[in-house]
């Protein structure tokens, strides 16, 4: 019994110093929010195209039938980081032939277009989501956030914040081959 | 002169606490409803500033959220079908007040297991503190050698 009492200071020690391990782990981030959707279908929603852009609105429709994984981008005109994610995306639809969807978050056609036609438009369509209601049913914290969408319309993957610097591209990079294996195991 | 004064500073010292972040415009016309909408966002986290809650955030996405829960609850939404339509979206991160789960059970019950622990602990400590108490009463050969020591001083004293 005595020694069983002695030996308590000890694990509790081991107990608090595990879970002190655990809060410092440098790639753990406490600010990170579970999304909701993985795995799930992707949210209803039907936003018109954005004026002035050429390319049509994005529906729940155009998510789903796909061939393969699609990614879907929310951005804004507004949104700094957005502008250095776009030169990543662009790549990304250049060099590696993904899908690229746009829903254009509480901006306004005008200036989203003029942003589009100042640094190129690599998306397919762009939804226009002028009250952001679009956006709660994604579940978004802010602009931008990627996701990657299965061909049969079931979202796989968010990314929050801009996908930009090795690490970021490397991790997105990583999710969108997993995708594409999941998705040609499946058809 | 003075009672003006003072009932004017109330005032003024009660203004930051009434002045929320909800917006003219936002308030609903039914004081019934808005009152529910401000109960319901009271309980609804703020996902841009993690420990706010939507009812006093400035936040783009914090004013759409009041503006949705407005919207339910005028279509006739109970409080429990706006906050579910929420938690849908934004998951159980968005309640500010964690339901009882899976994924919850050690943050619920660790309190009250460290709370057994710790007066299990006080608890045999202090038994086993006062029987060393008990076992350390003189014996009766040491009673009788105090006895002897202090007739002796008593008589060297004299």
């Amino acid at each position: 019994m005595k020694r069983a009492i002695a030996a308590l200071p000890v694990l509790v020690a081991l107990i608090f110093g595990a879970f002190f391990l655990w809060g410092l782990n440098p790639n753990r981030d406490p600010n990170a929010i579970p999304s909701v959707l993985i795995s799930q279908p992707a949210p209803e929603f039907d936003l018109p195209a954005v004026e002035g852009t050429g390319v049509p609105g994005l529906t729940r429709a155009d998510l789903s039938g796909n061939p393969e994984p699609v990614v879907v981008n929310v951005f804004a005109s507004w949104c700094v980081p957005c502008r250095a994610e776009h030169a990543v995306l662009t790549r990304m639809v250049e060099r590696d032939g993904i899908r690229l969807f746009g829903i254009n978050y509480k901006d306004k056609p005008k200036d989203a277009s003029a942003w589009l036609e100042d640094l190129g438009n690599p998306y397919e369509r762009i939804g226009s989501d002028l009250n952001g209601r679009a956006g709660i049913e994604w579940g978004i914290s802010g602009v931008p956030e990627t996701f990657i969408v299965a061909g049969d319309g079931t979202v796989l993957y968010r990314y929050v914040g801009p996908v930009v610097g090795a690490e970021a591209e490397k991790q997105f990079a990583t999710a969108l081959a997993q995708a594409r294996t999941k998705n040609g195991g499946e058809s | 002169m003075t009672w003006k004064m003072l009932a004017a500073a109330a005032m003024l010292a009660v203004l930051p606490f009434t002045a929320g972040a909800v917006e003219p415009d936002e308030i609903l016309d039914d004081p019934a409803l808005e009152a529910r909408a401000r109960v319901i966002s009271k309980d609804l986290r703020c996902v841009v500033c993690q420990n706010q809650d939507i009812d006093s955030s400035n936040a783009g996405v914090a004013r759409d959220l009041r503006l949705l829960v407005r919207e339910r609850l005028v279509a006739g939404d109970t409080d429990k079908e706006v906050m579910a339509y929420v938690r849908a979206r934004y998951g159980d991160f968005v309640l500010l007040k964690p339901p009882f789960n899976s994924s919850t059970y050690a943050l619920w019950l660790a309190p009250a297991i460290l709370m057994l622990f710790g007066a299990g602990t006080v608890f045999a400590v202090l038994r086993s503190s006062r029987r060393r108490l008990a076992a350390a009463g003189l014996s009766e050969d040491d009673e009788r050698l105090v006895r002897e020591m202090l007739a002796s001083e008593k008589e060297s004293g004299k």
